[in-house]
């Protein structure tokens, strides 16, 4: 079986649960009355890619050692990995609305402990590409298959923590390591390029010994094309360069770096909603 | 007072890894290029599979440590305390206490007793940071044989500790008798306690056996096991000896003697009065020559442990 037909015989799934992935992102920050719509929204045809495709996981052993790990290094992104996590058959989908409540497994960045299907505790950025090489290193000792994927933001790029793990999946060889930036160009106060430029991004991936892949972020054929490139590649670890919109999918969100850490009130939700085919 | 033997706490730490590396062959062990001076090198030597030197990261060898240790491995990362406490402080916070990793991390050069490096180097806040930090073991052993027993008991349960061990020699003051959790008393008295850490239980000794010559008995409790912290000694120290003098070389607003004046004035007030490095930076010198001139001398302390008594009035 080529990768091409597998991809093809779930792309309608994979598109049908973003969108049901986007209707919660908006539900969950709405309820809520706080989070970050717009990098769950950029970041959300990876994670559902990653969550429905790619990884070697299952919801009946969840901690199944030879399992593969996803970590979401850019912690605010919660809402669309729960929303993946639990229609994956993690837990039940129920408790989406209980988002960033007192005494909820769903806190306002990923949580572990509290929900133990995330792979990793994160938040402060930097530090879930850090513990992802740890997670590869510890797979290669061990000599199991498991292969442990980070997605990280752009804003974070700018942050020392991220070279210094990127180094070391590099010195490493870690080619059971991918490393995927959600590439959406804006930051919590704007352009990352106006704030302080992260390109040419590529370009430094490749410098710290990664295999580069450029794709495009929202397109589900490229990313499994290049999730399967990654998985092929030995000797070294993959990066992949997500070109992606932020606030994808609801249209007055798109590239607004306001909605990086606003959630929608009431009237903005039923629109939002009414764009991606769902209702409050 | 019979002249005791000083032993390294570092030498102590890198065999006892090697020991347990022998024991368990999933425990692997990172470095931030310190190797040589942390004695981690002893482990790399004989388990170099098992065995990270990250260079100069240290935030990063702590999210990594972390990521190793959360598929069930005991790991151990060590460097200087400045970097292991300060440096890394949010990875240690976020990456392996709020993640709950199963990181130990083992600190060497803590406190003045660095010397030459100065005061960028003289980590002197570092049990303020690990002990503020939910879920954190803290220990400061003050002898080799203590230094062996913690790591052992570090390594025996699942979670995230943090030793800090000094780079000079230290006198062998204790048999090793180590648990967590519990003070270790090194002499016993009645008429005031002093409660130690580290570097300073040895002076603690010497000032006890100053006052012994002049007929006063003061109990020593070295207090290694910072958090869990003994607070039942404390108590039962306050009431049976009624005063109590600390002994630490770290900030004195934020360590030993804090520990020990909230748990003795919630719970048995007494007369208290602290030894530690005033509110200050440190600065390069002879070690030991720092440590009388930031107030840590024996002399310094003896002056305080007989102000003590004489408010308690013991003496007049």
């Amino acid at each position: 079986m080529s990768v091409t037909s597998a991809a093809s015989a779930t792309l309608d799934d994979l598109t049908a649960t973003a969108r049901q992935v986007r209707q919660d992102i908006i539900r969950m920050t709405y309820h809520a009355g706080s989070g970050h719509p717009g990098g769950s929204l950029s970041v959300t045809d990876l994670v559902t890619a990653l969550v429905f495709h790619e990884l070697r996981i299952d919801p009946e052993h969840a901690d199944w050692p030879e399992r593969d790990r996803l970590v979401l290094s850019k912690g605010h992104a919660a809402p669309a990995l729960y929303s993946a996590l639990a229609h994956r058959g993690f837990f039940d989908p129920k408790i989406l609305p209980t988002l960033r409540e007192l005494g909820s497994p769903l806190q306002g960045h990923v949580d572990h402990r509290k929900l133990p299907a995330v792979e990793a505790s994160t938040g402060c950025l930097g530090q879930g590409i850090g513990m992802a090489v740890g997670m590869a290193l510890d797979a290669r000792l061990a000599r199991r298959p498991s292969r442990v994927y980070a997605i990280i933001g752009d804003g974070e790029c700018q942050a020392g923590l991220t070279w210094e793990a990127l180094m070391a999946g590099g010195h490493y060889a870690l080619d059971n390591l991918v490393v995927i930036l959600d590439r959406n160009g804006l930051e919590t106060d704007g352009k990352t390029e106006d704030l302080m430029g992260i390109e040419p991004i590529a370009d430094k991936f490749r410098a710290f010994r990664y295999e580069t892949l450029e794709i495009d972020g929202h397109s589900f054929p490229a990313i499994l094309d290049a999730l399967h490139r990654a998985r092929e590649t030995k000797g070294h670890p993959t990066a992949i360069v997500a070109r992606t919109v932020k606030g994808k999918g609801v249209s007055f969100m798109e590239n607004k770096h306001a909605w990086h850490g606003k959630p929608p009130n009431r009237e903005e939700a039923e629109r939002a909603l009414a764009e991606l085919g769902g209702t409050l | 007072m019979a002249e005791r033997k000083s032993e390294s706490l570092r030498d102590a730490y890198g065999q006892t890894l090697v020991e347990l590396g022998d024991r368990d062959p999933s425990l692997v062990v990172l470095d931030a290029d310190l190797s040589g001076s942390t004695r981690t090198a002893l482990f790399g030597k004989k388990y170099p599979d098992r065995f990270f030197n990250v260079g100069v990261m240290e935030p990063t060898m702590m999210t990594i440590a972390s990521g190793l240790a959360l598929g069930g491995r005991t790991v151990f990362a060590s460097t200087f305390a400045v970097f292991a406490a300060g440096q890394a402080y949010n990875a240690v916070r976020q990456s392996v206490c709020y993640n709950r990793a199963n990181v130990k991390i083992v600190a060497t050069h803590g406190g003045l007793l660095v010397g030459g490096d100065g005061g960028t180097h003289q980590m002197l806040e570092d049990i303020a940071l690990m002990r503020s930090l939910p879920g954190m073991t803290v220990i400061v052993p003050a002898d080799a044989p203590t230094t062996r027993a913690a790591i052992l008991a570090i390594a025996s349960f699942d979670g995230p500790a943090y030793v800090r061990l000094t780079r000079e020699n230290l006198p062998v003051v204790t048999d090793g008798q180590f648990a967590l959790g519990q003070a270790t008393q090194l002499r016993e008295g009645s008429d005031l306690t002093i409660v130690a850490i580290g570097a300073m239980v040895a002076r603690a000794l010497g000032v006890a056996e100053t006052l012994h010559q002049s007929g006063i008995e003061a109990r020593v409790l070295d207090f290694a096991s910072i958090k869990p912290a003994d607070e039942k000694a404390l108590l039962k120290a306050a009431r049976e000896t009624g005063a109590i003098l600390t002994m630490e070389e770290h900030n004195v607003l934020t360590g030993l003697g804090t520990l020990v004046a909230s748990a003795v004035a919630t719970g048995q007030p007494v007369p208290m009065r602290q030894v530690g490095v005033p509110d200050l930076f440190g600065e390069s010198g002879d070690p030991w020559k720092l440590l009388d001139n930031y107030g840590l001398s024996e002399k310094h302390a003896l002056d305080e442990a007989w102000a003590l008594l004489r408010q308690r009035g013991k003496v007049s």
